[in-house]
């Protein structure tokens, strides 16, 4: 390998031990005399707890220890919350339940065994006494009268009320002319999945007081911080590592009952233990995504323009507040209603509720992908009641195209963006009129074609941190790096934000590379471990590069700078006259008097002569807070046959074209557009989390949630525009969750267009064969019954 | 999540297998390829005691042409079945379904004789050996029996075979000619097994249908023979709209015990079980000319 | 450690001797009847790279080879691999020399965050091994038994797309 350049498809340098099968996972870190966990989780949605008989699980065999909440009550604390809303109720949210279980799942105790598979064999043996309450699992219902109560201190079951808005929706809506279409439109419950479930590692030093916990998760030195603050242990005793992390979403993006548990145990046994969730268990105990239910309006005129959007929205917090979870229907979702339409005028209610069920958080998009579904669906709800193509009513609305931020109705600022120039270029790709012919002939033939347009624009490169502190963020959101030249001119750098697929080790090292000119293989990225390096925020929002990459390229700045001025020294030249270009320094104009960076380094560690004033060593860090958000968007646009016998939707075409700003790896910036579209697709065709009324999840494991196969896609085809971001000095945006944000009102359009001319103007995800199927009946119905009404009135 | 404990025997002949369950009859279990007995156990739904592995035992995994059909070893494997050259002239519908169930890794392991022992509700095979006709050949440490397929799947997940027997062989009776095999499936999103599936074996000699054997799997409590449909398509010739009559009626039998579950209600299972019984007849006819 | 290998639990506490073949050394090793292969190999023989992913038998990370054949290692007790010859992502490359599959989840960029990529991998050498040659969409169903929840399977399309050719 070599010195690699911005924009280069570089391959992976973490894929060789990843694909010979020495990665390293929490499941494979081994500690000597290390105990392991299960947990005893409640069998209902939610009830009393009377009494909980642990002596038969005492004396299992292998048996350390048993606790139950009650017993760890005073050190475990409660778990927190890490964003404020004005009035928000904050139920206390125990990691081990005492009194009450809220929720299937809400571990009221925990084993301590010898072995995994003996830890297990006595959750059987815990007899726990529940009262069993009645319970409510639908946002809605359970703020009506008589529902069920979750929490003293939230009457109605309401955790927050919450607006946002602009211009003056109703009074826009007393025009005349002004069509108000109406719809209810429910974003089901997803259940994240990612293929590492969670786990924790905790290691206690008897002898110091300290504890290290090796857990999955997007935020090792926020599950540092918070852990700290439960526990009441203090932070510089406290040690996470994130070691490599198979996938998040989102999900692991909070401070979990487990962890904390595992923390106190493992003082409490004095022995390192260890948790690896169940992927049965993982479906109750980790954060779920989406459940709006909501009424939503949009106005407009016969000729396409749209004047508003109104939305009122239930969202399900379910039985807790996890960290960020009021957060995500609020603002990353109410921002977002303008989409990338001039929109004048918004009207936003969200009702935050609790409900007998997991509790809500981020997922793949986090509040975006609800808003950008709602606002497509709405645009082409509002197209095909005014007979127009969805494509004019998008294009007539759309903003213009700008570079250097544009406020929009929301009162956020835009960062960049061509909107009009990504749907151009999916429409280039993709032969729009064609497909129209295409589909009249189908349907001629009894084949159900449809194609479903959706642009999108999301907020994303979570910072600026003064922004985010006045709407309640409970940590600031900058990023951070250190880069540490050694004297042999190799460097080791350490980054705040710690990936779980994302690439960093080969991006960051990219950049890294592309700056100061040394080989791609000379550069090793940590990440992870809050012992090695300064504190991070995290990753997740699509926000790596665009905040934690910005702090890395400031750094390099730094070393560039010192680096210019020490060679500029040794070289006896004026500054003014040295040029640095792929790793060396050379004097203008005298061919021979070049340095290397890495000879450089190598006197700037030996500091046998340096200018006036220059400290030794080569090392710089860097704090990035950006002034605005990055503001990623695009134009998807998906093709779905329906099998007209049993409903069956199957993707046939995708094409997106997105502008991520200035892109650095194409190649994996490409491969996550992909696997967040197939996230989409998934949403729209198959996932959804099934709870019956009193509580029980249906959809409680693979068998019954269906996440998307291989053979469910066609292959996606990509492009994209380039506006690059002001928000920071490389211009990227960032593309972790773009995909799936467009995809799943893309498809929804697509399905409901090929219905369209039965009559059939919405369904909800997912688009599932029966679904499908009921909706062609229905409308056939409806068709048949209006012919005979026809018919009786002639 | 994982199973119980258990004493494990793996012995090396049926002998000895169906000695330890007669000793055992009660708490042993055979354990064949595992793919529906050990996800039961990772669930705690079976507890046994005793796990007999016949899994080591020589010479049951086998396909044999035989004079009047085809003789299939117990532990043939759904890979070994999709890929013989026998089943795939012979029954070609066997062949076909085998190749999709599940997935690759699950049909290297499954075997037909742990499919039809546990008698899963939406499994393929038990629907495609009922349609073929024939019989489990299961076997005590003293005694040998054939049970005629047609009596072998009592109930969910329930079957004939006593605790002390194994299933040895699978006996399928030659096609008549003139006969042409077909099975449609609509399978679940999430664990693919089918919400329907039927298959058809149907026989033609000239134009009439002198020969049909239907059977479904998936709708209801156990695979099933439709035998209206199978009343409606003999001694006719098999037009459009006799198969759709026929097609209409794939479900009758199992009238009002038809699954509903979040993947599919009861009516929308009876509606697919119509549809796919009517691609299956079509496609046997085709086969069958 | 041999974390699971205590005998323990309701009912008999015997264990069984075993002697395995995993990438082409003989184990002998007493476990529990119960240890899933699975756990076998990551626990008592610390081969880490064979992930669990779920307990349904359908995500597929677990999948290896025994006898050559690629079964998922979750769904198979340790005991009934007695005598058995195990291949696992850590026997896959010969020495330096990944095999054409692995080359192809490297350059086609088959992965990212590389939790199902084990199991991915030796379920796509098992389907080139049965089919050299697959179109699109057998590669699609070939690992319809393996799920990936990061690359939307597009890559790891191409990537084995990438291996068949280079075996040719």
């Amino acid at each position: 390998m070599a010195v690699a350049t911005f924009g280069e498809s570089v391959k992976r340098t973490e894929d060789p031990r990843l694909i010979t099968g020495r990665g390293k996972y929490v499941d494979d870190v081994r500690l000597t005399g290390m105990a392991h966990l299960a947990f005893v989780r409640s069998t209902y949605g939610h009830a009393n707890i009377k009494s909980i008989k642990t002596s038969a699980a005492r004396n299992a065999p292998g048996v350390i220890a048993v606790f139950t909440g009650a017993d760890l009550q005073e050190e475990l604390g409660g778990l927190p919350v890490g964003w404020m809303l004005p009035d928000l109720k904050q139920p206390p949210h125990p990691p081990l339940a005492y009194e009450t279980v809220r929720y299937l799942g809400d571990a009221v105790a925990v084993i301590v065994a010898d072995s995994a598979y003996q830890a297990n064999d006595a959750v059987e043996l815990v007899e726990v006494d529940y009262e069993v309450l009645p319970a409510v699992v639908n946002g809605e219902e359970a703020t009506k009268d008589g529902a069920p109560q979750l929490h003293e201190e939230a009457p109605n079951n309401i955790g927050f009320d919450w607006e946002v808005g602009g211009g003056d929706y109703a009074e826009a809506i007393k025009d005349p002319d002004v069509i108000v279409v109406k719809e209810r439109i429910v974003n089901q419950r997803l259940i994240p999945n990612s293929m590492e479930t969670r786990g924790v590692v905790a290691d206690y030093d008897v002898g110091k007081g300290n504890i290290t916990l090796y857990t999955s998760t997007q935020i090792p030195h926020l599950v540092k911080l918070l852990f700290s603050l439960v526990t009441g242990w203090p932070e510089q005793k406290v040690r996470v590592i994130a070691p490599d992390v198979g996938g998040g979403f989102g999900s692991k993006l909070y401070l979990y009952a487990e962890e904390v548990v595992a923390g106190i145990v493992a003082r409490q046994v004095k022995r390192p233990v260890k948790w690896i969730e169940s992927r049965s268990e993982a479906y109750v105990s980790t954060a779920h995504g989406r459940d709006h239910i909501c009424d939503a309006e949009i106005a407009g005129k016969k000729d396409g323009e749209i004047i508003g959007i109104k939305v009122d929205l239930y969202a399900n917090l379910g039985a807790y507040l996890s960290t960020f979870a009021p957060l995500i229907p609020t603002y990353l979702f109410g921002l977002m209603l303008g989409g990338v339409y001039k929109m004048p005028n918004i009207d936003c209610k969200v009702h935050g509720v609790f409900t007998n069920t997991t509790p809500v958080d981020a997922y793949r998009g986090a509040g975006r992908p609800e808003a950008a579904y709602l606002v497509e669906r709405m645009v082409s709800r509002f197209a095909q009641e005014i007979g127009r193509d969805p494509i004019v009513v998008r294009r007539k609305n759309m903003l213009q195209a700008h570079k250097n931020g544009r406020e929009v109705t929301t009162g956020v600022m835009y960062d960049s963006g061509d909107y009009k120039g990504n749907l151009n270029k999916a429409l280039e790709i993709f032969d729009y009129k064609q497909f129209r012919a295409d589909q009249r002939a189908a349907r001629r033939d009894g084949k159900l074609l449809g194609v479903g347009i959706a642009t999108y624009i999301e907020i994303c490169g979570m910072a600026p941190s003064a922004v985010a502190s006045s709407l309640g963020a409970g940590a600031g959101l900058w990023e951070s790096s250190n880069v540490r030249v050694h004297p042999t001119g190799k460097a080791t750098i350490y980054i705040g934000t710690s990936p779980h697929g994302q690439g960093h080790e080969t991006t960051m090292a990219q950049l890294v590379s592309s700056e100061l000119g040394i080989p791609i293989e000379d550069i090793e990225v940590l990440h992870g471990d809050t012992d090695q390096g300064q504190f991070g925020t995290g990753t997740f929002g699509s926000r790596s590069l665009a905040v934690g990459g910005a702090a890395l390229f400031n750094s390099l700045q730094k070393v560039k700078a010192k680096t210019h001025r020490l060679a500029s020294h040794l070289l006896e030249a004026d500054p003014k006259f040295v040029t640095f270009s792929n790793g060396t320094f050379a004097v203008e104009d005298i061919a021979d008097k070049t340095l290397t960076i890495q000879e450089v380094a190598g006197q700037a560690y030996a500091a046998a002569n340096l200018p006036d004033g220059m400290e030794p060593g080569l090392e710089e860090v860097s704090f990035f807070d950006p002034q605005n958000f990055a503001w990623p968007n695009g134009t998807h646009i998906c093709v779905v046959e329906i099998e007209q016998d049993t409903g069956k939707v199957e993707v046939q075409r995708y094409v997106a074209v997105d502008d991520f700003g200035n892109v650095l790896n194409p190649m994996i910036v490409d491969g996550m557009t992909h696997g967040g579209v197939a996230q989409g697709i998934g949403q729209a065709l198959s996932e959804q989390a099934v709870y019956t009324d009193d509580g029980q999840l249906l959809s409680g494991s693979l068998m019954d949630y269906a996440l998307p196969s291989a053979d469910m896609f066609p292959m996606m085809e990509l492009d994209r525009t380039v506006s690059p971001s002001p928000s920071n000095p490389i211009g990227v945006k960032g593309a972790g969750e773009a995909g799936t944000i467009a995809a799943s009102p893309a498809v929804m359009n697509a399905v409901v267009d090929a219905l369209a001319h039965l009559g059939v103007k919405h369904m909800d995800m997912p688009a599932t064969s029966e679904k499908v199927w009921r909706a062609i009946q229905d409308a056939k119905e409806a068709q048949r019954a209006a012919r005979a009404t026809a018919r009786a009135a002639k | 999540m994982v199973t119980s404990n258990f004493e494990y025997f793996a012995p090396t002949s049926v002998d000895e297998a169906t000695s330890l369950l007669s000793k055992y009859r009660g708490e042993a279990k055979v354990l064949a390829g595992g793919h529906s007995l050990i996800p039961m156990m990772k669930l705690r739904l079976a507890e046994p005691g005793i796990l007999v592995d016949i899994g080591q035992i020589e010479g049951l995994s086998y396909v044999r042409k035989e004079e009047d059909g085809v003789a299939i070893g117990s532990m043939t494997t759904y890979r070994e079945m999709a890929t013989s050259s026998v089943i795939q002239s012979n029954y070609p519908l066997l062949a076909d379904a085998s190749a999709r169930v599940a997935d690759l890794q699950v049909r290297n392991r499954g075997t037909i004789g742990g499919s039809l022992a546990h008698s899963d509700p939406a499994g393929d095979i038990p629907a495609v050996v009922l349609a073929i006709g024939g019989s489990v050949v299961a076997r005590t440490r003293r005694s040998k029996r054939e049970i005629n397929i047609d009596r072998f799947q009592v109930d969910l997940l329930t079957t004939a075979l006593r605790d002390n027997e194994i299933i040895t062989e699978i006996k399928l009776p030659g096609l008549a000619s003139g006969t042409g095999t077909a099975y449609s499936k609509f399978h679940q999103p999430a664990s693919h097994y089918a919400i329907t599936g039927v298959a058809a074996v149907i026989t033609i000699s000239g134009e009439t249908c002198t020969d049909a054997r239907i059977a479904v799997t998936g709708a209801g409590d156990k695979a099933t023979r439709a035998r209206r449909t199978e009343r409606i398509l003999k001694g006719k010739e098999l037009t459009p709209p006799v198969i759709r009559r026929a097609a209409s009626r794939a479900a009758a039998e199992i009238g009002d015990a038809l699954n509903e579950d979040i993947h599919a209600s009861a009516e929308y299972r009876e509606h697919l079980t119509r549809i796919h019984a009517g691609y299956a007849i079509d496609q046997a006819v085709a086969a069958a000319g | 450690m041999r974390a699971y290998v205590e005998t323990s639990g309701k009912g008999p506490t015997m264990s069984t001797e075993i002697t395995v073949t995993v990438n082409g050394t003989a184990h002998t090793e007493a476990v529990e009847p119960r240890l899933l292969l699975a756990h076998f190999l990551r626990d008592v023989l610390d081969l880490t790279g064979t992930h669990v992913g779920c307990d349904t038998s359908q995500c597929g990370a677990c999948t290896v080879h025994l006898n050559g054949e690629a079964v998922k290692s979750c769904t198979v007790f340790a005991v009934q691999a007695n005598g058995a010859e195990v291949t696992t992502i850590e026997g896959l490359a010969d020495g330096d020399t990944y095999s054409n599959v692995q080359q192809g989840f490297w350059d086609e960029h088959g992965l990212q965050c590389g939790f199902c990529t084990p199991g991915m991998i030796m379920t796509s050498e098992a389907l080139l091994k049965q089919n050299p040659n697959p179109s699109e969409e057998e590669i699609r169903a070939g690992i319809a038994g393996n799920y990936c929840r990061c690359t939307g399977y597009q890559n790891i399309v191409n990537a084995i797309g990438a291996a068949a050719k280079a075996g040719k």
